[in-house]
C-alpha cells in the first residue's frame, strides 16, 4: 500500500476522462464476460471489465493504459455496483494500474526463483537502458517495474512485457530485447535461448517421440 | 525403491507444447475418447474410484481429493446448485506448472473439470486463471470454445443428458487470490480476501452455494485415473503419496524444467534425470526449498536422499507443496534469498489480519538487516519468536507461508547469520542484550 502511486490531478483527468465509454467492440466483449455468471451476480465481471477498460484506455493513448476514476464510475454504472466496491478491486489488484504507463509496461520478475538466476541483471540491463522502477522513460516509451514471481520459474530469470513473456534472459538478451522494441523490430517471445518452452534446455528427457509427432501412447497402455 | 516412469504411464504428453493444444490434436493423444461412458460410471462410483487412487491435492495441502469431492450435497436444488472452481491462480513462487497443463494441453482440465464436476453434481466450473497468463487465459478460453462447439461441455455434455458449464474466469494479480476462499470472494467481484471458516466452502461458497476449489494439476488427472484405474495410478509412489506429479525444477541446476514424474522419486535422481544435475556439482549443494515458497528450505546432506512426496519431506519438517523445486548452490546469499521471500509476502498480504499485515513487514525488514549484518544476534531470537506470533494467528495460511521460511532458514543456518552480524561489528561477537 505504502508503495501504491499517486493518482493525477483529478479535473484535468475528469475533464480527458469524464465522456468514456465502450466502443460497441468492446461492449460487446462485456457481455459476453457479464453472461459467464449468474443473472444478479453481473459484479463477477468487475474484474474482466476493468480490464478491458484499462485496454481501451490503452488503446486510445497509445500505451498499456491505466484507469482513470471517472472510467471506474463508468465501469461501476454498467454493472450497478457503488463506485467504492470497484475502486476496491481497482486498488487491491496490481494489474490495474492507477497511473498511466508507456507503450512498454516492463514488469521484471525479482521473486526469489527468478532472482537466483540473474534478475539482477535483467534489472541492470533495463537501468542501462534509462528505463527507472516506478517511472516512464522521457520519450513515453518504457515503463520499469519489479513484480513478484509471474508463474515461469522453470523459464527464469524473465520479463512481461505487456501481454508477452520473455524468458531465459541475460544482461545482453535484455538489453537486445528493449533496443528491438524501441526501434519497432519484430521479438521473439518466450525462452531467450534455444529451448522449447520448460523442456530441459538441450532436449527433452521424457517423451521424447512428441517432439516429432502427435504420438499415441494409449497403444502402450497395459 | 525402483521409480523409473514410463513415457505410456505419463499424463501430461503434451507437456511442452511440441504438439498443438487444439481438440482434435487433443483427442489424438487421448482426451475426451468416450467421456460418456466414463461419466455413466456414476457420479458415487466416481468418487469412490478418486478415493481409491489415492490422488491428494495438488495445489499443495495434499488433502485426498476424492473425500473433498464427498463433502458436497447429494441433492442440489436449482435454488442452490453446486459449483466447482479450478484453481489456476499459480502465483506461489517456484510454481509453474499449471500453466504448462493450460497452454500445452488444456482439453485435459476441460474434461476432468466435466468429470469432477458431474461427480460432485455441480451445475458449472469457474476455472479462476491468473491475470498475468494472458497467453493462457486465451489458449484456455479458445479451447473451451471448442469443447462447447462440439457438444463437450454445456446442455447435455458429451450425451450424457447431464448439463455443465465450464467459464474461464481472470485473476488481476494478487497471490492471495489462490486461497480458496478469497478466490470465492474475487469471483463475486470484490477484494480477494479470506473469509473464515467455518462455514466452509461446501457448504456455503461462491454466491453462497456449496462450492469446492480443486487445483488444475488434481482435476486434469482425474480423466485418465478413470481410464487406466485406481489401481494403476495408485502404483506410482509410496504409500499415502499416489501417482504421477509435475516436478518443477528452478535455480541452481544445470537445466532447469518442467516434467512429469513419479511420487516419491528421490531427489538426487529427479535432478540428475532431468536437471542435469547441480550448477557446479553435488558439492555444491546448498539447499532446496522443495515445494515452492511457502515451504520452509532444506540443508543439502538432508535432501539428497529423500522421497520427493507429501510424507517424505514433512519428516524433514518440509512439504511437497506444489511439487516447485528451487535449488540453491554454494554461490547462493541464503539470507537474502528468504528475504526476498519475505518480501513477496509482505507485498501480497491481503490485508486483512494485523499479524499478517504488520507482522510480514516487519519479518521483512528485519531480515533485510540481518542480510547485512546490522542487527545483534537477540534479535534473530526476536525474530523467529514473532513468526511464532504471525503462524496460526491469521484466518488464512498466508501468515504462516511468511512465517515458515524464516523459521526454516534459522533453524538451518543460525550461524551463517550470526557470522554475518559478527562480520558487521568488525569480526567481534557481541553478547545477546539482557
Amino acid at each position: 500500500m505504502a508503495d501504491a502511486v499517486q493518482i493525477p490531478d483529478e479535473a484535468e483527468v475528469r475533464a480527458r476522462w469524464g465522456s468514456f465509454a465502450f466502443t460497441p467492440a468492446v461492449m460487446e466483449k462485456a457481455q459476453t464476460i457479464i453472461a459467464r455468471y449468474p443473472a444478479g451476480r453481473q459484479a463477477s465481471a468487475v474484474m474482466g471489465l476493468l480490464d478491458l477498460a484499462q485496454r481501451q484506455v490503452g488503446e486510445e493513448t497509445n500505451t498499456q493504459g491505466w484507469l482513470p476514476v471517472p472510467v471506474i464510475e463508468y465501469v461501476a454504472a454498467q454493472l450497478d455496483m457503488p463506485y467504492m466496491r470497484v475502486y476496491e478491486v481497482a486498488t487491491f489488484y496490481t494489474m490495474y494500474n492507477m497511473a498511466p504507463v508507456g507503450k512498454f509496461h516492463v514488469q521484471v520478475c525479482g521473486t526469489t526463483p527468478c532472482m537466483l538466476r540473474g534478475s539482477d541483471d535483467v534489472l541492470a540491463a533495463c537501468k542501462s537502458k534509462g528505463l527507472v522502477k516506478g517511472g516512464t522513460t522521457a520519450d513515453g516509451l518504457f515503463t520499469l517495474n519489479e513484480v513478484e514471481c509471474l508463474g515461469a520459474c522453470a523459464n527464469a530469470p524473465m520479463v512481461q512485457i505487456n501481454d508477452d513473456n520473455f524468458e531465459d534472459l541475460t544482461f545482453d538478451s535484455t538489453v537486445a530485447l528493449l533496443d528491438a522494441l524501441a526501434a519497432g523490430k519484430p521479438v521473439k517471445i518466450g525462452p531467450q535461448i534455444d529451448r522449447q518452452t520448460s523442456c530441459p534446455e538441450g532436449g527433452a528427457t521424457s517423451l521424447k517421440e512428441m517432439a516429432t509427432a502427435n504420438h499415441d501412447y494409449r497403444g502402450e497402455w497395459k | 525403491m525402483e521409480v523409473s516412469l514410463q513415457d505410456k504411464d505419463r499424463i501430461f504428453t503434451n507437456l511442452y507444447g511440441f504438439q498443438p493444444w487444439t481438440l482434435d490434436a487433443a483427442k489424438k493423444r487421448g482426451c475426451w475418447d468416450n467421456t460418456k461412458k466414463l461419466l455413466a460410471t456414476g457420479q458415487d462410483e466416481i468418487i469412490e474410484i478418486i478415493k481409491a487412487s489415492g490422488l491428494r491435492g495438488r495445489g499443495g495441502a495434499g488433502f485426498p481429493t476424492g473425500m473433498k469431492w464427498s463433502f458436497m450435497p447429494k441433492a442440489p436444488t436449482p435454488e442452490r446448485p453446486n459449483f466447482l472452481v479450478i484453481n489456476a491462480d499459480e502465483s506461489e513462487p517456484g510454481s509453474c506448472k499449471d500453466r504448462e497443463i493450460i497452454r500445452h494441453d488444456p482439453h485435459r482440465l476441460i474434461e476432468g473439470a466435466l468429470i469432477a464436476g458431474f461427480a460432485m453434481r455441480a451445475r458449472a466450473a469457474y476455472i479462476y486463471i491468473r491475470g498475468e497468463f494472458i497467453y493462457e487465459a486465451k489458449v484456455l478460453q479458445a479451447a473451451v470454445e471448442e469443447a462447447y462447439a462440439a457438444g463437450l461441455v454445456g446442455k447435455n455434455a458429451c450425451k450424457s443428458g447431464y448439463d455443465f458449464d465450464v467459464f474461464v474466469h481472470r485473476g488481476a494479480g494478487a497471490y492471495i487470490c489462490g486461497e480458496e476462499t478469497a478466490m470465492i470472494e474475487s469471483l463475486e467481484g470484490k477484494k480477494g480476501q479470506p473469509r473464515l471458516k467455518p462455514p466452509f466452502p461446501a457448504g456455503a461458497g461462491l454466491y453462497g452455494c456449496p462450492t469446492t476449489v480443486n487445483n488444475v494439476e488434481s482435476i486434469a488427472v482425474t480423466p485418465t485415473i478413470l481410464r487406466r484405474g485406481a489401481d494403476w495410478f495408485k502404483s506410482f509412489g509410496r504409500e499415502g503419496n499416489a501417482g504421477t506429479k509435475l516436478f518443477q525444477i528452478s535455480g541452481h541446476v544445470n537445466t532447469p524444467c518442467t516434467v512429469e514424474e513419479s511420487m516419491s522419486i528421490p531427489f538426487k535422481e529427479l535432478i540428475e534425470k532431468h536437471a542435469g544435475g547441480i550448477r557446479g556439482g553435488w558439492d555444491n549443494l546448498l539447499a532446496v526449498i522443495p515445494g515452492g515458497s511457502s515451504v520452509p528450505l532444506v540443508p543439502a546432506a538432508q535432501i539428497m536422499d529423500a522421497p520427493m512426496d507429501f510424507d517424505g519431506l514433512k519428516a524433514l519438517g518440509s512439504g511437497l507443496g506444489t511439487a516447485a523445486v528451487i535449488v540453491m548452490d554454494k554461490s547462493t546469499d541464503i539470507v537474502r534469498a528468504i528475504s526476498r521471500l519475505s518480501y513477496f509476502y509482505k507485498h501480497e498480504s491481503c490485508g486483512q489480519c494485523t499479524p499478517c499485515r504488520e507482522g510480514t513487514g516487519w519479518m521483512w525488514r528485519v531480515m533485510e538487516r540481518l542480510r547485512e549484518g546490522k542487527a545483534d544476534v537477540s534479535e534473530i531470537d526476536t525474530l523467529f519468536e514473532v513468526t511464532k506470533q504471525v503462524e496460526g494467528h491469521t484466518i488464512c495460511a498466508l501468515g504462516d507461508a511468511a512465517a515458515w521460511p524464516i523459521q526454516g532458514l534459522i533453524r538451518h543456518f543460525r550461524p551463517e547469520m550470526e557470522r554475518r552480524i559478527a562480520e558487521a561489528n568488525g569480526g567481534q561477537m557481541l553478547e545477546a542484550a539482557e
